[in-house]
């Protein structure tokens, strides 16, 4: 946490503790068992390079609080971008609405957990020189069309934030936090006469302005998209249909995010919604596989010193050696299910109502060398990297598009394919992981998760991973099948 | 940092009067050009799962984005802090940001002459939204909710009903002298029911209904009714072979495919080369059966303003005219990048340059029923859901997951799931060989039930 920005609500709005007291009671007037404050403000930046220039340059502000209030299962919502006493407080009775009993006694006092400090940052991006900024940008531009003649179009883009947020509750719920936050981006487009490709690359997470100027550059993403358009301009047709998919190690912890992650967040599991309801302590994966959503890694993008209803975030075990072990969950599903609040309560702003969200959601490393498990696919594909993925979680039906794939072909990685989707079952495809390599890697931080119309920062992880059998949604045609009206 | 106490003075005060304000301050700060937009909206919204009020919503929002000019240099900033200090900090950082932009021989807001609204009432705002009280919004909810659970003993969960109105502000203010309002009103009702079957199997599917004013709302029952039948279909669904077989989409899904040549004729995209149809203009992209429209004037559309986000006054535009590609979508800048006109497409947010988004865009109906569509086919696919975006729009590349029911000797059969469904864009176009009579707008983008062959079909 940034020392100076601490009790900033206090110091630049005037609110003092009387004041969270006045309106928690005002929010519970009438009745309720919980009500809680979350104050918010953002400044944000994002820069833009396209065809070598500055093209595109925005910065802004956005300050808020929201009122909730929780009665049984019920919740009640109101928010205000106008940080006066009389807004707020209107906010405050008209989230009261959602409960009609007596008024519950004065909240008094509040107890502030120790801070912890998982993204030290001194001086966050916001703050920094904004032409150090598209330096970066331009610095991207340049190697990715430096890395070769055919890369004809080039976007670069850069944005960061700084949230600060305090919240209170009327359990005696006092957090503050300061959550920077910063991403690149680069993407690029090959031709030659006769093909076309696109790649794109990036990178962040809670950091300062120095990251970009380390191991992962400018010139680091921009060569990955580049390398990525030009591979593009030479894939031949996907496959289609059920075969051997291995997964690179990294970015495609998508896979875990959409089959296994989404089903497992506590509120489908309350309402028996999703098709993981009732399966914890059962098999849900072969013993090869542990998965974890871990919100305390340092400087990570889906990392939070405490969720957005100020409990502090931890490591939570989701599935060990192949067995269903816990849920996502926050206040509300814990306090419904009888379970521990994992620290999963996250919303996009203070325009949102929180709900169970996963961080950082990853898969241990194995035991197997990476090299052992392509050379033991006969014909199959390996995919390493991917866009993005969604999930029906109450059939468990989820996707994911492959970006970059190549075919395997007796345990040879060949020839680069097109981009596919890939289908399968949540609750049964870790059932079919047959190794798992010893690689773990997390992806470079630039993912973001959207669920009920809500975007928050996550990251995702994997090693090399070998599913037995997966969907796969190419155009190739083989001898199955054959044109029928 | 935000000040304390004054936050409440400029809440009287009228946008158009803010926004115009905004404007004059930037270019008396020495930009030779401004821009200001400043909104407020209310939204209201409610969720009743299984009989009893999961959450309420209420509240209310105010922002406002101002971009400025020197020259060819531009920068935007925004702000919800109304107060004479925020917007005097808003203005202070875009003159500010403006100087590190590059020089772009393109920038610049419209030429004065272009400027305008077009007249008469657009029916786009009812106060009627907002006429119902709470119990009765509530009551909205659970009543489309209670429709889909009583329609069937499978369906025996639910995601819940809900109900949702709001109401929102623009204005759009120039350093032409352009200032320009316009209000919105939106309402809708919506359940997502779940229904289970012997064997534990799950399956969830949703409608809904919306409207500018409640009067033209569908009733809640009905809404409720027609969820539990697209729900209960999906139960006992299976996988399929892969396969080459004629595939034809229901309209909420048809859409999806509409949208794919509206990002390809997005002149941002178009400029950079970024799309398949880029360069194509007069060339032959689609079947001579294909016209597709675009249409920001359109009295009561979910997708009609008097003005674009750049005050420049709406238009009919028609993108493809039998197969043809008759006109990109455009605004100001990538007009001028093009060396063409725009087309009244800019879509202004509170920061950034104007991007491109449609008005009423729909592809036009065809003769044939939905039924006779199906009917024609021995062995297919009826998509109802695509899953994930699997569209490269620069190679045309198409590959999404799919569920829907397989179609046997003319009939909807049986329900599939788990499967791929993929092409190329450039061929789809070509090989929509069946357009259907039921084009309705249920958004901004519409499109009737279409059957395109030649796709891969992947499953077992």
């Amino acid at each position: 946490m940034t020392e100076t920005r601490q009790h900033f609500f206090f110091e630049h709005y005037g609110l003092t503790n009387q004041d969270l007291e006045k309106y928690l009671a005002a929010a519970l007037s009438a009745g309720g068992d919980y009500a809680d404050l979350y104050f918010e403000y953002l400044t944000s930046t994002s820069l833009m390079v396209d065809e070598s220039m500055v093209k595109s340059a925005s910065q802004g502000i956005s300050a808020g609080c929201g009122v909730r209030v929780v009665s049984g299962e019920r919740t009640g919502y109101a928010y205000t971008d106008d940080l006066t006493p009389a807004r707020i407080l209107h906010a405050a009775r008209t989230a009261a609405l959602i409960a009609s009993a007596p008024a519950k006694t004065t909240v008094t006092g509040f107890q502030e957990k120790p801070a912890r400090s998982l993204y030290p940052v001194t001086l966050p991006s916001v703050d920094a020189e904004i032409t150090a900024k598209v330096e970066l940008l331009m610095r991207a531009d340049r190697a990715s069309r430096g890395f070769d003649p055919r890369i004809k179009e080039v976007r670069a883009s850069y944005a960061d934030e700084l949230r600060t947020i305090l919240i209170v509750g009327s359990d005696g719920t006092f957090a503050e936090d300061s959550q920077p936050l910063a991403r690149m981006n680069v993407s690029a487009i090959a031709k030659t006469e006769a093909n076309s490709g696109r790649g794109t690359s990036g990178g962040g997470g809670r950091i300062a302005l120095d990251f970009f100027f380390g191991e992962k550059n400018p010139e680091h993403f921009a060569k990955e998209a580049s390398r990525q358009a030009i591979l593009q301009l030479d894939a031949r047709e996907a496959p289609a249909g059920d075969m051997e998919v291995v997964h690179g190690p990294g970015w495609p912890g998508v896979l875990l995010h959409e089959a296994i992650g989404h089903g497992l967040e506590a509120d489908f599991n309350r309402k028996k919604t999703s098709a993981f309801a009732g399966l914890i302590g059962k098999r849900v994966a072969s013993e090869k596989c542990t998965v974890v959503d871990n919100g305390t890694m340092p400087w990570r993008r889906g990392s939070l010193n405490v969720d957005d209803e100020g409990q502090p975030t931890q490591e939570t075990v989701l599935i060990e050696n192949g067995i269903l072990k816990g849920y996502l969950s926050d206040k509300l599903s814990s306090k419904l299910m009888g379970l521990a609040d994992t620290g999963n309560g996250r919303r996009e702003s203070y325009e949102h109502i929180p709900m169970p969200r996963m961080t950082n959601t990853y898969m241990l490393a194995g035991q197997d060398d990476p090299e052992d498990i392509i050379r033991s696919v006969k014909n199959g594909i390996y995919a390493v990297n991917f866009g993005g993925g969604q999930v029906d979680i109450t059939n468990g039906k989820f996707v994911f598009s492959a970006s970059e794939a190549y075919l395997i072909e007796d345990g040879q990685v060949t020839a680069p394919i097109k981009g596919a989707t890939l289908i399968g079952n949540g609750p049964d495809v870790l059932t079919r992981v047959s190794m798992v390599g010893n690689d773990l890697k997390l992806d470079e931080g630039v993912g973001t998760c959207g669920k009920d119309g809500q975007a928050v920062p996550v990251g995702v992880g994997i090693p090399t991973l070998k599913v037995d059998r997966l969907t796969v949604g190419g155009t190739a045609r083989r001898d199955t099948g054959g044109y029928m009206q | 940092m935000p000040s304390t106490l004054e936050t409440t003075e400029n809440l009287t005060t009228d946008l158009q009067t803010i926004a115009s304000d905004v404007v004059h301050r930037a270019v008396q700060g020495g930009a030779s050009a401004a821009e200001c937009v400043a909104r407020e909206g209310d939204e209201f919204s409610t969720v009743v799962r299984l009989g009893q009020v999961e959450t309420l919503k209420e509240a209310g929002s105010r922002s406002i984005g101002v971009r400025v000019f020197f020259g060819q240099r531009a920068a935007s900033t925004y702000s919800s802090d109304f107060s004479t200090a925020g917007i005097e900090r808003m203005l202070k950082s875009a003159l500010e940001l403006a100087k590190i932009t590059s020089e772009d021989p393109f920038a610049g807001i419209p030429e004065a002459e272009k400027l305008g609204a077009l007249s008469g009432d657009l029916d786009l705002y009812h106060e009627d939204v907002y006429s119902l009280a709470g119990p009765e919004r509530i009551d909205y909810a659970r009543r489309a909710e209670k429709a889909a659970l009583d329609s069937d003993p499978r369906i025996k969960n639910s995601e819940g009903g809900s109900f949702d109105a709001a109401t929102g502000r623009k204005v759009l203010a120039n350093s032409h002298g352009f200032v320009g309002e316009y209000r919105r009103s939106y309402c809708s009702v919506a359940a997502v029911p779940i229904a289970q079957d012997d064997a534990g199997n799950m399956q969830r599917d949703y409608w809904y209904s919306v409207a500018r004013s409640l009067s033209r709302l569908d009733p809640a029952e009905q809404v409720g009714k027609e969820a539990a039948r697209r729900t209960l279909r999906r139960l006992g669904a299976r996988k399929a072979k892969t396969a080459h077989v004629p595939v034809v989409l229901d309209p909420m899904v048809a859409n999806s495919m509409l949208e794919h040549i509206f990002e390809g004729v997005n002149g941002d995209s178009v400029y950079r080369g970024a799309s398949f149809l880029a360069g194509k203009l007069g060339q032959q992209i689609a079947g001579s059966n294909i016209t597709v429209i675009d249409d920001g004037t359109m009295v009561g559309g979910f997708g009609t303003s008097p003005f674009d986000g750049e005050g420049i006054p709406t238009r009919r535009t028609v993108v493809v005219e039998n197969g043809i590609l008759k006109s990109y979508l455009l605004n100001t800048y990538t007009a001028k990048k093009l060396g063409l006109e725009t087309t009244a497409n800019a879509s202004r947010g509170l920061a950034g340059t104007p991007g491109i988004g449609p008005g009423n865009y729909f592809l036009q109906a065809g003769a044939k029923t939905p039924q006779r569509i199906i009917g024609d086919i021995k062995d297919g696919l009826y998509v109802t859901e695509f899953l994930g975006m699997g569209v490269n729009l620069v190679t045309g590349d198409y590959s999404r997951g799919a569920s829907g029911l397989w179609i046997v000797n003319g009939e909807l059969a049986y329900p599939v799931e788990e499967i791929t469904v993929a092409g190329n864009l450039k061929d789809i176009f070509n090989n929509i060989s069946e357009i259907g009579s039921d084009l309705e707008f249920r958004g901004s983008v519409a499109c009737p039930t279409i059957r395109i062959d030649g796709l891969t079909v992947g499953g077992e």
